[in-house]
């Protein structure tokens, strides 16, 4: 039906870009469900190397044990930390919150190794460390820059308008490697270290549930929530050595 | 899904020039440098003939040539620029577009086209446009201001010393500005090539210009798609201008700068603090 309508509300439709696959679901009140479920893996997932920091004696000594490369997090079992899980299709579209997302570097690490952004949503970037960082997120979408900051610097305040998974790398510091995943979605979770997640506040309908690891891709799932229900979508990503 | 997008993102750009009461271009900016205007379709033709060969029938800088040369040819579908007097994150100027094609790139594969007209450096730089979405429908980007130079004396040259500490440009520079910086050897841009950072012992001229003003733009607004941020927000002008005159002082040239610096030098050079992981905070 709204077809014919679109032209007239194009500009407005930029915002529900990723989400105008699916027939949405009714607008009526309805109890929420829930998605949730567990990331896995199979086979052997790459051990993740030691950081040499040696290089960068003020953030060296802020680690008392060695500190390890965050590519691939795993939990107890084959459980698998730090997968985004969003609803790709079927959400209704959500304004950017205007709470900003914070984004540390501290001890040559970005803290958290992936910051989970609504496209739109204020981001805030600082260096709590006594060394140079410079902030060059890798992105191809959103317009790239790479700004220097110093320590004792004001926060970079920025935001990106387009959904993206951005690497984010420190030049000076070749090990510092993180991402910022700018999503059309507020129903986003990573999962903790126990490999769970739960997207809450779905009204019921039909949904793309996507999971993204940094190494390991995208996977995606339709689920169909109840209403007031939960429903299970767990996913298993194929882990290679190299 | 695909047609999707596309579909939607037509609609949206229909909708903004509704929006807009039609004053948004579908296609690339006007391209202007001083009072010529340049025209795509003639920049096609010469692209055809000068560029193709290295940046590929698509700007992609995937041409026939690409594989035998490093650095790479540009690939203008990224619309991502190093020599640009905008803020990092920006497009070029027309104008920057038009010196970069004007002034080649030292030491790499990009001669200087200066046997080309100004209108046919025009129309090139107006087809060039046409390769990535980011020039359509978008606001002309604004240069940064670059206030008149200070004086080049030696205080100021110690306090650009000093800002070369402090800011550790010596991590990718090296201590004498030898490109040679621990951080150095592990640098990649953003297609993950390896590329070197400046070393100012080689000579006179940078990427993006020769003179002082140049200088003062390039670490200012950074050299995107590279490992060089931009340190607009970290440098008041007159800081900005001081390391600029201390930076003339690593070159293997006699400005002004090097002559007041050699000078210094002869009767002060014991009372230095190291520049390097041994120099500190000065």
């Amino acid at each position: 039906m709204n077809r014919h309508l679109a032209p007239a509300f194009g500009a407005l439709a930029l915002a529900a870009l990723a989400t105008a696959a699916t027939d949405a679901p009714a607008t009526r009140p309805a109890a929420a469900g829930t998605i949730s479920g567990t990331v896995t893996y199979t086979g052997t997932p790459p051990k993740m190397r030691p950081v040499d920091m040696s290089k960068e004696p003020t953030c060296a000594s802020q680690h008392a044990t060695e500190v390890l490369t965050e590519t691939i997090v795993t939990g107890p079992g084959t459980t698998l930390a730090n997968v985004v899980v969003y609803i790709s299709a079927g959400d209704q579209p959500t304004p950017a919150p205007t709470e900003p997302v914070r984004y540390d570097q501290k001890g040559c690490q970005y803290i958290p190794h992936v910051a989970i952004l609504h496209a739109g949503q204020p981001l805030e970037i600082y260096n709590n460390d006594k060394t140079s960082h410079n902030i060059h997120p890798l992105s191809k979408v959103n317009p790239e820059w790479n700004k220097s900051q110093p320590p004792g610097s004001p926060a970079i305040k920025t935001s990106y308008d387009k959904p993206e998974f951005i690497p984010v790398k420190c030049n000076i510091h070749p090990w510092m490697h993180g991402y910022f995943a700018v999503l059309s979605t507020s129903h986003v979770a990573l999962s903790g270290a126990n490999g769970k997640f739960s997207l809450a506040g779905l009204p019921p309908g039909k949904y793309t549930v996507t999971a993204w690891q940094e190494r390991f891709g995208t996977q995606t799932q339709e689920v169909t929530v109840s209403e007031g229900g939960t429903a299970t979508a767990n996913f298993v990503f194929k882990a290679l050595p190299y | 899904m695909r047609p999707q997008t596309r579909w939607i993102s037509l609609v949206s750009a229909w909708g903004a020039v509704l929006f807009l009461g039609g004053v948004t271009p579908l296609v690339a900016q006007a391209t202007h440098v001083a009072n010529v205007t340049g025209q795509a379709a003639r920049g096609d033709k010469l692209y055809q003939r000068y560029c193709v060969g290295c940046h590929g029938p698509d700007g992609d800088g995937n041409g026939e040539n690409a594989m035998w040369i490093d650095p790479k040819p540009r690939d203008f579908t990224a619309g991502v620029f190093k020599c640009r007097s905008t803020p990092s994150g920006n497009l070029p100027t027309d104008q920057d577009l038009y010196d970069a094609v004007t002034r080649g790139f030292v030491t790499t594969n990009m001669p200087p086209w200066v046997a080309l007209t100004p209108q046919n450096r025009v129309d090139l730089i107006a087809y060039i446009k046409t390769f990535s979405p980011r020039w359509t429908g978008a606001a002309a980007p604004t240069a940064i201001t670059i206030p008149p130079e200070t004086p080049a004396n030696i205080e100021s040259i110690l306090r650009g010393r000093q800002t070369f500490q402090r800011l550790e440009c010596w991590k990718c520079h090296g201590p004498a500005g030898h490109g040679d910086g621990p951080s150095a050897s592990t640098l990649t841009d953003s297609k993950d090539n390896p590329i070197r950072p400046y070393n100012f012992s080689s000579g006179t001229r940078f990427k993006c210009g020769d003179t002082n003003q140049d200088l003062y733009r390039i670490f200012m607004t950074g050299l995107d798609g590279t490992p060089m941020p931009s340190f607009i927000d970290n440098l008041q002008p007159n800081e900005a201008w001081d390391l600029v005159h201390f930076l003339r002082t690593l070159q293997p040239v006699k400005s002004p700068e090097a002559l007041t610096w050699q000078n210094y030098l002869q009767t002060h050079r014991g009372e230095l603090k190291p520049i390097g992981p041994e120099g500190g905070s000065q």
